[in-house]
């Protein structure tokens, strides 16, 4: 069972080159256990990609554990390629985030382009029709001409990628902030729709069906990318520049092309992609969940390089590749499928009953492993966890107002911040429009997209202020869920689940296991207040670099489902006359907010407060009074206060102003980030109606026919700008930048 | 009246092209593959847009040698409509069926966008719903839309009416004379980046694209009625 | 065997973006002497070595396919080497 050149079960132990794959001492003796005898190489490296982090979430799981994930509309939870939930007419939305952090921060373009990639297959898999990607994105400041090329080529990636493929890029958000430098994060969300007979499963079911691979060959690329995406960077990751795949954009059009014709055939028993970890972790988790075991010919395995030995065949990360089993006997049907689009179906092996991954090569069988022990066996870890100084620190601070000068000024230097700038330099790389479904394009708070054939909708949106998370996981886990909530309920949607994006730094710091639980404290209780529960994610650890860890940041991507299209409502003031209303409590908030940044150049002291409940009835109100035809505009107050969402709803207007009138202190009114507010505009006609449902909704202002923002508090004038200066300065802020 | 909506692998806007013929504009639209060899069932050929064989090597490169295209160019030759529309725009400029070539926007980035196209002749199979000079809003969605010909094409392009829409009020990538969409010299194939698929739906805030089907329509019925 | 290099340049008329932004950056970091760069495509082709008509059939697959003549010229080279 050892090949030439490889080293031998002894040398692996003795000289633990088990540790230079990533398992630690513990982990082999574990493999050892499993196994009654020493691994060889091959079988070593799968015990390592299988219980990388990346795979097992050995240490996240006990966190995982504590999310909602059920409902009486979720028809898959966590656990396969993504999670899936009904929309009536026996329709589903499926959907899933999946982060690209580490290959991104090595080579961004080919990084941010396969991460797409990874996502379509995990959604098109499950039997779905992918109808909209998001992204959600994090960089260090743009004044370092490294992160501008991150930035940049990231960006580029996912354009490259996504657009080729004719499916959407729809919306997504973007934070700067320096924990970000060295680090950057690309999470990138897919959401499709299935009928519920076409959902798949990656299941090897049925003794003695075949096992086929499909896509593109199998080269050395990606080697050991699963374990790489756990490890921490260092200066010389950008060595591990071969480890990085490449994507081919035109073939994973004709696989998901295929792929969606094959799930329509009853030959076809179960479907995977191979993502991380490649045919390793698809074949032994298809077993593992079926209860089976599968054999395969590794001679069989399409190859793109001569000379490959089982080692590198089974952890390649080569992209555009699917594992199916298929019905014994009904193989040429799914190989005639495949030709249909150019592409090789090859069968390698069969399902077995002995629950065994068993690998042949040139005659000779080079790994034997239970599939359990690969997967359902692999060691959970319960790391210690510690309350971090500064957050004492911070809690013992009191809410201080932040002295401004000249409130107008500060406005247009908050809307020049790159966090509240246009994303119109991104967004319009991404083709928003392909598949004519896009009612909503980016920039609003969620984005619409119609299902073809019927009068429902679906919002989506990715969110997660990272800075309230540092502060206070735990507050900021709840208002993550929430921001992202009332996105949903802004747009006209009923909120319906969501996926988690947890990228942390290095759980073996107790500090930052301590976020880890924290945050996910938060988000579950969020979760079940707002009845949304978590139906897939990933997470994303040793995201650290230089010492100093990330912010923490789940990023919450959430679906919410529009009834009629007629409800779809968007965040810019819709007529002159029309009244303005501010729903919610404003209070002296400004820890992590963007004044705080802006003013004193870091964020300290407390997270904005938040009651689930208060803001659970203010999201059912304001859904009820749209879905009545009472709402012109709703936008959700979040970065930047009050000022910056009431500059959004009027520079999306054309030709539109407003005239707002405030009482208290100007700085609390207008810059705050108290949560569970809503700027919503309503017609004249239907002031009394609305008044009458929203009871605690306050009357502002008005929008005006003159194209200028004008805002007073307590009767002086504070604000009085022409809405195209503003304008400029929001929308050339991030071109400047990278100039 | 029938369309052929054909698609290449790796065609992505077919689906755009057919829901904006069937549901659109109310007529009969058929997915036409690659590999196939005749439309004489069609009245009318539309290349939509996307990315056949991925744009690998240069838009419309690859898929100018396949089958279908043979049957285009007898369609075009024997008078019916072709539209190619943005990468179908960028295949008739390979196959021939149109002047000069498509290079990489100026800015060397994807852009999409709604931008204002001024309707430059109003008196084509295609615009005839239109008015002359008429200011519409239509979707771009392309990387390579940056049209380019010589000095005498471009001469003759301007002598013979051919520049169909202009570009107003800035110019997204960069074409010659802000170029966005020309016609032969029959009058019968036109080849356009903006996207009139994408512009047919109130749902979707812009039905400017709409006529550009009703007149490849009023024209056909016409010339139907004609020959009856 | 043969193998064939295809060198495929814009034509001198046509403006390269590619070609003018390196420029700029090898200008702003104070390379001398650079007067202009233009980026092109480079094409590897190897054919048999019992081939007829070798250099027609260069010149058909690149006029028909590698090369587009309203915005590229191209230009090539042969060279026989040992079959692997």
């Amino acid at each position: 069972m050892q090949l030439k050149h490889e080293p031998s079960p002894e040398q692996i132990k003795e000289k633990k080159i088990y540790a230079q794959m990533g398992l630690s001492d513990y982990e082999y003796s574990l493999i050892e256990k499993y196994l009654g005898r020493l691994p060889n190489y091959t079988e070593t490296g799968l015990f390592s990609v299988m219980w990388s982090e990346h795979c097992s979430y050995k240490n996240s799981k006990p966190v995982l554990k504590k999310f909602p994930t059920d409902g009486p509309r979720v028809l898959q939870g966590p656990g396969e390629g993504a999670g899936v939930v009904d929309i009536g007419d026996n329709q589903a939305v499926v959907f899933k985030v999946e982060s690209h952090n580490h290959p991104s921060a090595v080579e961004p373009y080919e990084g941010a382009a396969t991460g797409v990639g990874g996502i379509l297959r995990d959604v098109f898999s499950m039997g779905a029709r992918p109808i909209a990607m998001l992204n959600s994105l994090r960089f260090g400041e743009l004044d370092n001409p490294r992160v501008k090329y991150l930035f940049e080529n990231v960006v580029a990636g996912i354009a490259g990628y996504g657009n080729r493929i004719g499916v959407p890029t729809v919306g997504g958000e973007i934070q700067f902030d320096p924990s970000y430098e060295d680090n950057p994060l690309v999470n990138a969300m897919c959401v499709g729709i299935l009928n519920h007979d076409d959902l798949q499963k990656g299941q090897a079911h049925g003794t003695g069906n075949t096992v086929m691979y499909v896509g593109a060959k199998t080269g050395r690329d990606g080697i050991h990318g699963a374990t790489f995406a756990s490890e921490e960077l260092t200066d010389d990751s950008e060595d591990k520049r071969p480890e990085v795949q490449a994507g081919d954009p035109f073939t994973e059009k004709l696989l998901m092309e295929a792929c969606l014709e094959v799930v329509k055939s009853d030959a076809l028993v179960g479907i995977q992609d191979m993502g991380a970890a490649g045919l390793t972790s698809s074949s032994a988790e298809m077993a593992s969940k079926a209860g089976s075991g599968i054999e395969m010919n590794l001679d069989l395995v399409p190859q793109r390089e001569e000379g490959m030995t089982p080692y590198e065949m089974m952890l390649s990360e080569s992209q555009e590749r699917m594992l199916l089993v298929v019905k014994k006997g009904r193989e040429q049907e799914i190989i005639d499928i495949f030709k249909k689009y150019g592409l090789e179906a090859a069968a390698i092996g069969r399902v077995t009953d002995d629950k065994m991954l068993r690998l042949y090569h040139k005659g000779e069988v080079v790994a034997e492993v239970p599939v359990d022990a690969l997967d359902k066996n692999a060691p959970v870890y319960h790391k210690p966890s510690k309350e971090p100084a500064y957050f004492h620190e911070f809690q013992k601070m009191d809410n201080t107002i932040p002295k401004v000068g000249n409130i107008e000024e500060t406005l247009l230097r908050l809307l020049k911040q790159p966090t509240i700038a246009s994303k119109e330099w991104v967004y319009k790389q991404f083709d928003y429009m392909a598949g004519t479904n896009t009612v909503v394009a980016p920039g609003s708070d969620a984005a619409v997209v119609r299902v073809r054939g019927t009068n429902k909708a679906l919002a989506m949106t990715t969110d997660c202020n990272s800075r309230y998370i540092y502060l206070d996981p735990e507050t900021g886990g709840k208002i993550a869920v929430s921001e992202a909530a009332r996105n949903i309920v802004c747009s006209g949607a009923e909120p319906l689940a969501l996926t988690d994006g947890l990228n942390f730094g290095s759980p073996e710091n107790p500090e930052i296991f301590w976020q880890i639980e924290k945050t996910a404290d938060g988000i579950s209780e969020a979760c079940r207040i707002l009845n949304t529960p978590v139906v897939s994610g990933n997470v994303s650890l040793y995201n650290e670099s230089r010492e100093s860890a990330i912010y923490p940041t789940p990023i919450i991507g959430m679906v919410g489902l529009i009834k009629d299209t007629d409800h779809i409502t968007t965040q810019e003031f819709k007529q002159s006359g029309d009244r303005i209303y501010l729903l919610g409590e404003t209070k002296p908030e400004f820890g992590g907010s963007e004044l705080q940044k802006l003013i004193h150049g870091k964020i300290f002291g407390k997270a904005p407060s938040i009651d689930l409940n208060q803001e659970a009835e203010y999201q059912r109100l304001v859904l009820k009074a749209i879905q009545e035809g009472l709402v012109a505009s709703c936008h959700d107050i979040s970065e930047g206060g009050l000022a910056v969402a009431v500059s959004e709803s009027v520079m999306g207007a054309e030709g539109l102003g407003a005239r707002i009138e405030l009482s208290g202190n100007a700085v609390t009114e207008l810059f705050s980030e108290s949560q569970s507010r809503f700027i919503i505009s309503v017609k004249e006609e239907h002031q009394e109606a609305f008044e009458q449902l929203v009871k605690d909704a306050k009357l502002i202002g008005r929008v005006t026919d003159e194209p200028v923002l004008n805002i007073s508090v307590n009767g002086k004038m504070v604000v009085n700008l022409d809405v195209a200066a503003m304008k400029k300065a929001w929308k050339d802020a991030i071109p400047c930048l990278l100039k | 009246m029938k369309f052929a909506v054909i698609t290449f692998p790796g065609t992505s806007c077919d689906v755009d092209m057919y829901h904006a013929i069937v549901d659109g504009l109310g007529e009969k639209a058929e997915y036409v593959r690659h590999d196939e060899t005749d439309l004489d069932r069609f009245d009318a050929v539309v290349l939509p847009g996307g990315f056949a064989f991925g744009n690998y090597l240069r838009p419309g490169a690859i898929a100018k040698l396949c089958p279908v295209i043979d049957a285009v160019v007898k369609a075009a030759e024997a008078g019916k409509p072709v539209l190619g529309v943005s990468n179908g725009f960028q295949i008739l400029l390979e196959a021939g069926l149109l002047p000069g070539a498509m290079l990489q926007n100026e800015a060397l980035k994807f852009i999409c966008d709604t931008v204002s196209i001024e309707v430059k002749n109003a008196n084509t199979a295609f615009t005839n719903q239109y008015d002359e000079g008429e200011m519409i809003r239509l979707p771009i969605a392309h990387e390579d839309g940056n049209y380019y010909c010589d000095e005498k094409t471009l001469e003759e392009l301007k002598e013979n009416n051919q520049i169909v829409f202009t570009y107003h009020g800035g110019n997204p990538n960069g074409s010659v004379e802000n170029i966005a969409g020309i016609i032969n010299k029959k009058g019968n194939v036109l080849g356009m980046m903006p996207h009139p698929d994408r512009a047919v739906e109130e749902l979707l805030g812009n039905t400017d694209g709409l006529k550009l089907f009703q007149s490849i329509v009023k024209q056909w019925r016409e010339s139907n009625a004609v020959k009856a | 065997m043969y193998k064939v290099k295809v060198y495929v340049t814009l034509r001198k008329s046509v403006l390269d973006p590619h070609g003018n932004a390196v420029k700029k950056q090898m200008q702003m970091n104070g390379i001398d002497g650079i007067k202009d760069v233009r980026i092109g495509k480079y094409i590897e082709l190897t054919f048999n070595k019992d081939t007829e008509n070798l250099e027609n059939k260069i010149k058909e697959v690149c006029e028909n396919l590698l090369v587009n003549p309203v915005t590229e010229d191209y230009r090539y080279e042969i060279e026989e080497c040992a079959a692997q």
